[in-house]
């Protein structure tokens, strides 16, 4: 074998901790190296263009480039040496990046470390075979989870484009929190307005089917052909008989149901349907509420429904579909507040968090759009807004800033003043942060125009007084204590990663950072991307942002997953296992261990063997570890090459 | 020489190439500092190393072995992790017997979002390994077996 080396100095990135040049002079001692030299930025054109020149002047079979790490540019490299006519896995990379120079300021030490991994690096390299890739057939459909606005632009966009589209939504409409909104920054326009024509358009379109109040159960299977359990919970009424007349609503006799979708902001029946522009517009009964699960008598409902939709021996169901590629858009919940007892931990009605006052501020809302003191129905004047409740604040390990926050509170002191135009409103803030286009003009305009108080600073506490509500504070630009008498309190609470987020993200294989919030598979050039082929993110499960944010993210997931879907068949990544049939025993140990089912028994000659099925193998090396023959080996991983890096730095 | 003499010791770490890998590419990319002794060997999973590999390192000349996969539940081939995790289990009770201080092995479980854990990782199980010392040579190491095709 003749080995080309290449040392990226990355700019400054790598050979201002590494001295490249001494690097490149050592790997040239190496076995089988012909070749060595450092470069100054390797994945760029003239870095390629170089790699692939001396390719072909040295007639090198197999390339090291010691630079960034493989999870960035393995693949960039692959192809450039490929066009030099080598096979894209005669190569290897050696991590001096991440793993030496941006970890350490010691040139001596890093440089040494920076030469022993490249001599790993060679060491597995000789030890390479050609490999070619085998294709397989795709399943032309997508799963989108969660039915807010970024999962219900990426199924539109697919769907338009004829990919055939399933929904699964949790609750029993789409919409998610947008649904809840009354109206939206920076434009102030009417958010059931620009969203409610879009759910519409998924209760229509022809390629999208929608399950709504249903689960992910299970997920098998790999990119191009993933196996998917859905479980649809008991409604209690059939929804292919419910047209949605509402009459059960009306005569519930169970009056006093925490409503969901409302926030709770006031009460509502046990049969419900959620809001009047719910897609899919049915009811559904909420079990802990209704008098025929709970006292087993009542049937109210069933009597009424004029066609005979109420069942209440109806059970969960699982459908089972298989996909092609998976859309994550599970969304975020709000923070638990209660846990700050300075702002009383809900035991004062007039202090109420944001998206509860996005229902009060609703034409549609339980108050049809009146704002009103829960406490004893009156109209405010003073109200406080308390902004990064449940943000920024280690203490309660919720470090990073929500986003929105900023805006929407600004957007409702807006439409406070529209609503009580004699009211006052008050900001307690840290920072303002209004980064979006025409955002600072807005987060100015309700200072300006709407006459809005902002006071930096942090509440210090909230305790009720003849009636009202004191509000005390630190103004910190002023240096001072503030107090406000307030009517209605409204808290800009944080938010978090939508529950079980972390126990999806198990199901679907793919990572999650500390709060729950999925992992892109790289943080620039990746941003809808996960590390688990054919798992692509939209929205807010991703990490917080804002409604037009939520939908770009949307569509551009839903262009990765046309991309994906639209091969007809998809090439598999060849670093599998095979089996060496001599040494194969029949022990059918690795066929027990392997997680995808990917070996099978043969019989060759009268004798049992294991045989991998190419297209399922997803290389992950078990079947390998556990074989005691040592019959069955992961190409690119083999025991040989995995022990020559080992001797490469324990030998020497 | 793969060490500077005097200023580093032996130390050899497999980790898995979704979850450790990228954790240790996340310390890089936030610039946590971290010692110099230990070389990264990637492998698919946690589930593909054989604790061959880890006496192989010690008998070879290591002077401490670090393992590192995915969180347990979090493994990117489902269950890869429960099977490394028997197995090292297994092996660490089974170095004393060897004359090896179990404490020149551990495994632990570094997601890719944990770069400073993992830089925590790094820096506790290096300065255990400073305190051990180094590793005492065995004298007439034996030609690396092989294993496979
Ligand atoms: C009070 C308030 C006011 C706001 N005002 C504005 C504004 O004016 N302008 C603006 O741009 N942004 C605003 N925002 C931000 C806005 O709400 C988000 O940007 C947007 O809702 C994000 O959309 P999403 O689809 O990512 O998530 P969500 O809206 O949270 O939707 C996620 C959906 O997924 C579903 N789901 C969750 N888990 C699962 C699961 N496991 N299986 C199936 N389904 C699941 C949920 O039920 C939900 O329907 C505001 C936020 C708040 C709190
Ligand atoms: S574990 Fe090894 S010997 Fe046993 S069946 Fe599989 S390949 Fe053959
Ligand atoms: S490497 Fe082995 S255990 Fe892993 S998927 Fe392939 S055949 Fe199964």
């Amino acid at each position: 074998m003749k080995i080309g080396v290449f040392i990226c100095h990355c700019g400054s990135n790598i050979a201002g901790t590494v001295d490249c040049a001494a690097v490149a002079e050592r790997a040239s001692t190496y076995p089988d190296v012909v070749y060595a030299t450092d470069i100054m930025y390797a994945c760029a054109e003239p870095g390629q263009d170089a790699i692939i020149a001396a390719i072909k002047k040295h007639g090198l079979t197999g390339v090291v480039v010691a630079s960034c790490t493989p999870r960035m540019h393995e693949p960039t490299f692959r192809k450039a040496v490929e066009r030099a006519g080598v096979n894209r896995y005669m190569f290897e990379m050696a991590n001096i990046r991440e793993h030496v120079s941006w970890i350490g300021k010691d040139i001596e030490a890093n440089t040494n470390k920076a030469a022993e991994l490249v001599r790993m690096a060679a060491a597995k390299l000789r030890l390479d075979r050609e490999l070619k890739p085998k294709s397989f057939p795709v399943t032309k459909r997508l799963l989108v989870i969660g039915g807010g606005v970024a999962g219900i632009q990426a199924a539109l966009d697919a769907a338009d484009a004829g990919l055939e589209v399933v929904m699964v939504e949790k609750q029993p409409t789409i919409g998610g929190k947008m649904a809840k909104l009354d109206k939206t920054f920076p434009t102030v326009d009417c958010s059931s307005c620009i969203l409610g024509p879009r759910m519409v358009d998924v209760a229509q379109h022809p390629n999208i089917t929608l399950y709504a109040y249903a689960e992910l159960e299970e997920v098998s299977g790999y990119v191009g052909n993933f196996d998917v359990k859905i479980r649809k919970k008991a409604t209690y009424v059939d929804w292919d008989k419910c047209t949605g007349c509402g009459l059960c609503t009306e005569k519930c006799p169970s009056k006093k149901s925490y409503d969901r979708f409302n926030e709770g902001v006031g009460p509502t029946t046990a049969i419900i349907i959620p809001f009047p522009q719910a897609i899919p517009k049915k009811a559904s009964i909420e079990r802990e509420y209704c008098r025929q699960f709970n006292k087993g008598k009542c049937g109210v409902c069933a009597k009424v429904c004029p066609t005979g939709a109420v069942n209440y021996e109806m059970q969960d169901e699982t459908v089972e579909v298989k996909v092609g590629g998976i859309v994550a858009a599970t969304g975020y919940d709000l923070v638990d507040w209660k846990v700050y007892s300075e702002y009383g931990g809900g035991r004062y009605p007039d202090v109420v968090t944001s998206l509860q006052y996005e229902r009060m501020l609703s034409a549609s809302g339980p108050t049809g759009g009146h704002v009103k003191r829960p406490s004893d129905g009156t109209e405010p004047v003073n109200v406080v807004f308390v902004q990064c409740v449940g943000s920024r604040d280690p203490s309660i390990g919720r470090p990073y800033c929500s986003g929105f926050c900023c805006m929407y509170t600004a957007k409702q002191a807006i439409l406070t003043k529209d609503h009580i135009p004699g009211s006052q409103s008050y900001v307690f803030y840290m920072d303002i942060r209004s980064p979006g286009k025409g955002y600072d003009e807005f987060t100015r305009r309700v200072q300006e125009e709407y006459g809005a108080r902002y006071v930096r600073g942090r509440v210090s506490m909230i305790y009720p007084k003849g009636g009202k509500l004191m509000v005390r504070g630190a103004d910190t630009l002023m240096g001072t204590q503030v107090e406000v008498e307030a009517d209605l309190v409204v808290l800009a609470v944080g938010a978090e990663a939508s529950a079980n987020s972390s126990a999806l993200a198990e199901k679907l294989r793919i990572s999650y950072d500390g709060y729950g919030f999925f992992m892109e598979g790289h943080p620039k050039l990746k941003p809808v991307e996960t590390n688990t082929a054919g798992v692509f993110l939209a929205g807010s499960c991703q990490g917080l942002k804002d409604i037009p944010s939520s939908v770009a993210q949307g569509s551009a997931a839903a262009a990765k997953a046309l991309g994906l879907l639209s091969r007809d068949m998809l090439d598999s990544d060849p670093q599998i296992a095979s089996v060496s049939v001599n040494r194969c025993v029949g022990c059918r140990k690795c066929i027990e261990v392997c997680p995808f089912k990917a070996i099978q028994e043969v019989d060759m000659r009268g004798q049992p063997k294991a045989e991998v099925i190419e297209t399922v193998c997803q290389g992950c090396g078990l079947c390998n570890a556990t074989c005691p023959q040592g019959a069955i080996q992961l190409s690119h991983f083999t025991d040989n090459q995995i022990l020559a890096e080992v001797e490469a730095l324990c030998r020497f | 020489m793969s060490v500077l003499e005097g200023k580093e010791l032996r130390i050899v770490g497999f980790l898995c190439n979704w979850c450790s890998y990228g954790g240790a590419d996340t310390a890089g990319v936030g610039r946590f500092t971290q010692p110099t002794d230990l070389r990264i060997v990637r492998v698919p999973c946690s589930g593909r190393i054989n604790p061959l590999f880890v006496m192989k390192a010690l008998i070879g000349g290591a002077d401490g072995v670090l393992v590192s996969g995915c969180h347990p539940r979090d493994c990117h081939y489902a269950e890869g992790n429960y099977y490394a995790r028997r197995r090292l289990e297994v092996l660490k009770g089974l170095l004393p017997v060897l004359g090896i201080d179990p404490r020149r092995f551990e495994y632990t479980w570094v997601s890719a979002s944990e770069g400073q854990r993992w830089q925590h990782v790094v820096s506790s199980f290096t300065a255990q390994i400073h305190a051990l010392g180094p590793a005492a040579r065995f004298t007439e190491a034996p030609e690396p077996a092989r294993l496979g095709a």
